[in-house]
């Protein structure tokens, strides 16, 4: 059957508004993650990490006290990094280090976590390429394909990383942990994904007033933490190894 | 000389089928402990975020070793043209085969994620030398195995020599892979010196070896066989050879270490204050390991004696065990030093020697992995011909010796 003309001019305009309507209620339901992402400056998940920036942390020990652990208490809450009451095998990713000079007696208090190296020995030794490095610096364990040989702890000349000894609930989403596997610090990887240019650690020592910890992008001259290095200096802990550490430290 | 008459064991009696249950009892109850501690978590076992490498490491690198090393009795026959060995050759590559596949079992039932294994076999990272050893296990099984069909199959007889020199070329480069997963640990002050390598192929030479010696005496004993004084005590010869060599690696080790001041630390650790790894080090591995085994092989009258050769070949055994323990755990209590020179202190054990004792799981998972490789070696040479019918003297036209 054919059909006269005015029924085609009738079917079309009810498909055109329809396809219209479609189109703006689509366009109404996506438009405030768009201007959202925007107003974040996040980079969108299509588009890959890169080596425009390679992100670090500085880390000022003079302004760290020693008694202060808020920076851990927010790494483990933002990363549901529970202690089972086990202190051999509970996973750290950060932790509060103290070096006492043998010879004055001086003190030191300072954070410490994965370094996120240029040249990470955990990537090098790590036989599956479970251990990895994105191309904006951050050190990451593939939790898919970790085969929990912990070689890579073996190498981390940093004590940086753990082995998940028994079975963990109540993971979070953005923080997929589990028996068998090894991790450490992501430099809060989801939080630098969604634009948040910060770290839960380094708000947290904000928060305390201390500011001991600055997060950001080594390679751009201009962010706070580059212009501090120019200025002050910073030093790599283990600097002999030649890893190149993406995290720094002032006053030791 | 001419060729040796090879047969398959008989199997037909109740002592066997003792000794292959229980061996395969063993290996059943190890892998039950590894099940026990995948489904439980490695927080059941006396391993830690400081000792990640426990007991279990100590057994499968134990074996990993011994099994490069036992291949050397076939070397020395089809490499060295030393023909008096020749007979030896097929135990020798069973027992290596044996081995390796032991100490694999106990490694990949170790891990923390056992279940993905086929991530192992197919995802590479070249620069790790994990991966390479993959490769290197897996090749080494692989060429043993055509060897040992080289040796066995009459119309291959002539490329057999070409195919021990490949065994033997490709165990070397295994032993320095596996010596070299420490080697290539930068940060650890006990690991981190090119010596492993040699070191650990040379302990493959004298552990090979002396489970080698063991098992074909256990052998020849339990199946009434005859076994000559001339081959076993050129064995026995071996053997303190081996041993005192290892002694000498050991020894440049331990000095090339005391020269560097930032090493005094850890070698103060082994050697004077660090317990029962000093206690491992200087009793279990030097005295009963080393001094007794070289006592035993090489002065009178105890190196006459065939119980005093089985003696110090266990001996070397044990020595060999405490000297990896001293080694994998030792290494890893001393603490990473990441301010040399300064006193470091936190709430994950820095600054402080690390505590590990072996759970039950782990001992039984190693045990498990030993007795999987015997358990190997006693099916394989009761289905077929690796062992001569006669090792004696005559049978192999060998000068009666006197030790």
């Amino acid at each position: 059957m054919r059909d006269t003309p005015d029924t085609t001019e009738k079917i079309s305009t009810g498909r055109r508004h329809f396809a219209r309507g479609v189109a703006a209620l689509g366009g109404l339901a996506i438009a405030p993650g768009v201007f959202l992402y925007h107003t974040a400056g996040a980079k969108p998940d299509d588009q890959a990490v890169s080596s425009q920036q390679r992100w670090g942390m500085l880390v000022n020990t003079n302004s760290c006290h020693e008694e202060c652990d808020a920076c851990v208490t927010a790494c483990n809450e933002e990363n549901g990094v529970w202690s089972l009451g086990r202190p051999e095998t509970d996973a750290q990713w950060i932790r509060k280090l103290n070096v006492r000079d043998r010879q004055t007696g001086h003190v030191t208090s300072m954070p410490m976590m994965c370094q996120h190296c240029e040249h990470p020995p955990c990537v090098d030794v790590c036989p599956t390429r479970a251990s990895f490095r994105r191309e904006d610096g951050i050190v990451l364990v593939n939790k898919h394909t970790c085969i929990g040989c912990r070689y890579c702890m073996m190498a981390c000349p940093y004590k940086a990383r753990s082995f998940i000894h028994e079975p963990l609930e109540d993971q979070l989403p953005h923080s997929p942990r589990g028996k068998g596997c090894v991790e450490s610090c992501t430099l809060c990887v989801h939080k630098v994904d969604r634009g948040d240019n910060t770290t839960a650690c380094a708000e947290a020592c904000a928060e305390e007033g201390h500011d001991a910890l600055l997060f950001g992008d080594l390679n751009d001259p201009e962010s706070e933490i580059s212009k501090r290095l120019e200025k002050y200096g910073g030093t790599q802990i283990r600097a002999d190894l030649g890893l190149n550490t993406g995290v720094r430290y002032q006053g030791i | 000389m001419e060729t040796a008459r090879f047969s398959a064991i008989d199997a037909n009696s109740t002592q066997y089928w003792i000794l292959l249950g229980t061996l395969v009892l063993g290996a059943l109850v190890g892998y039950l402990a590894a099940h026990h501690m995948d489904v439980e978590g490695h927080h059941i076992t006396g391993m830690s975020n400081q000792i990640v490498w426990g007991f279990p490491h100590v057994a499968a690198v134990f074996l990993i070793v011994a099994a490069s090393g036992a291949l050397n009795v076939a070397s020395i026959s089809s490499v060295f043209g030393k023909v008096d060995y020749k007979p030896l050759a097929r135990l020798s590559a069973l027992l290596a085969i044996a081995l390796l596949v032991g100490g694999l079992a106990i490694l990949v039932l170790d891990l923390g994620r056992p279940d993905r294994l086929i991530i192992a076999m197919t995802v590479y990272n070249f620069k790790s030398i994990f991966a390479w050893n993959i490769f290197l296990y897996v090749g080494f099984i692989f060429i043993t195995a055509i060897y040992l069909w080289m040796m066995m199959e009459r119309k291959m007889n002539r490329f057999s020599k070409s195919a021990g020199f490949t065994a033997f070329v490709w165990r070397l480069i295994l032993t320095t892979g596996t010596g070299s997963i420490f080697g290539f640990l930068v940060a650890r002050q006990a690991y981190d010196a090119a010596i492993m390598a040699p070191l650990f192929i040379i302990m493959s030479f004298a552990f090979g070896l002396a489970v080698f010696i063991l098992v074909l005496q256990a052998s020849y004993a339990w199946t009434q066989r005859q076994l000559g004084d001339a081959i076993l005590h050129k064995l026995r010869v071996l053997l303190g050879v081996f041993v005192a060599s290892v002694f000498y690696f050991v020894l440049v080790y331990h000095l090339t270490n005391l020269y560097a001041t930032e090493h005094h630390g850890v070698e103060r650790f082994i050697l004077v204050d660090g317990g029962i790894y000093t206690f491992l080090f200087w009793v279990v591995q030097l005295l009963f390991g080393c001094v007794v085994p070289l006592v035993l092989v090489f002065m009178r009258p105890f190196s006459q004696s065939r119980h005093m050769i089985s003696l110090a070949s266990l001996l070397v055994i044990v020595g060999g065990l405490a000297q990896l323990y001293v080694i994998i755990i030792g290494g890893q209590a001393y603490p990473l030093v990441l301010f040399p020179g300064m006193e470091e202190s936190s709430s994950f054990f820095d600054g402080v020697v690390a505590q590990y004792a072996p759970s039950i799981f782990e001992i039984l998972l190693g045990v498990g992995g030993i007795c999987l490789s015997l358990a190997i070696v006693t099916v394989g040479i009761a289905v077929l011909e690796f062992l001569p019918e006669s090792l004696s003297d005559k049978a192999l036209r060998l000068e009666s010796v006197t030790p």
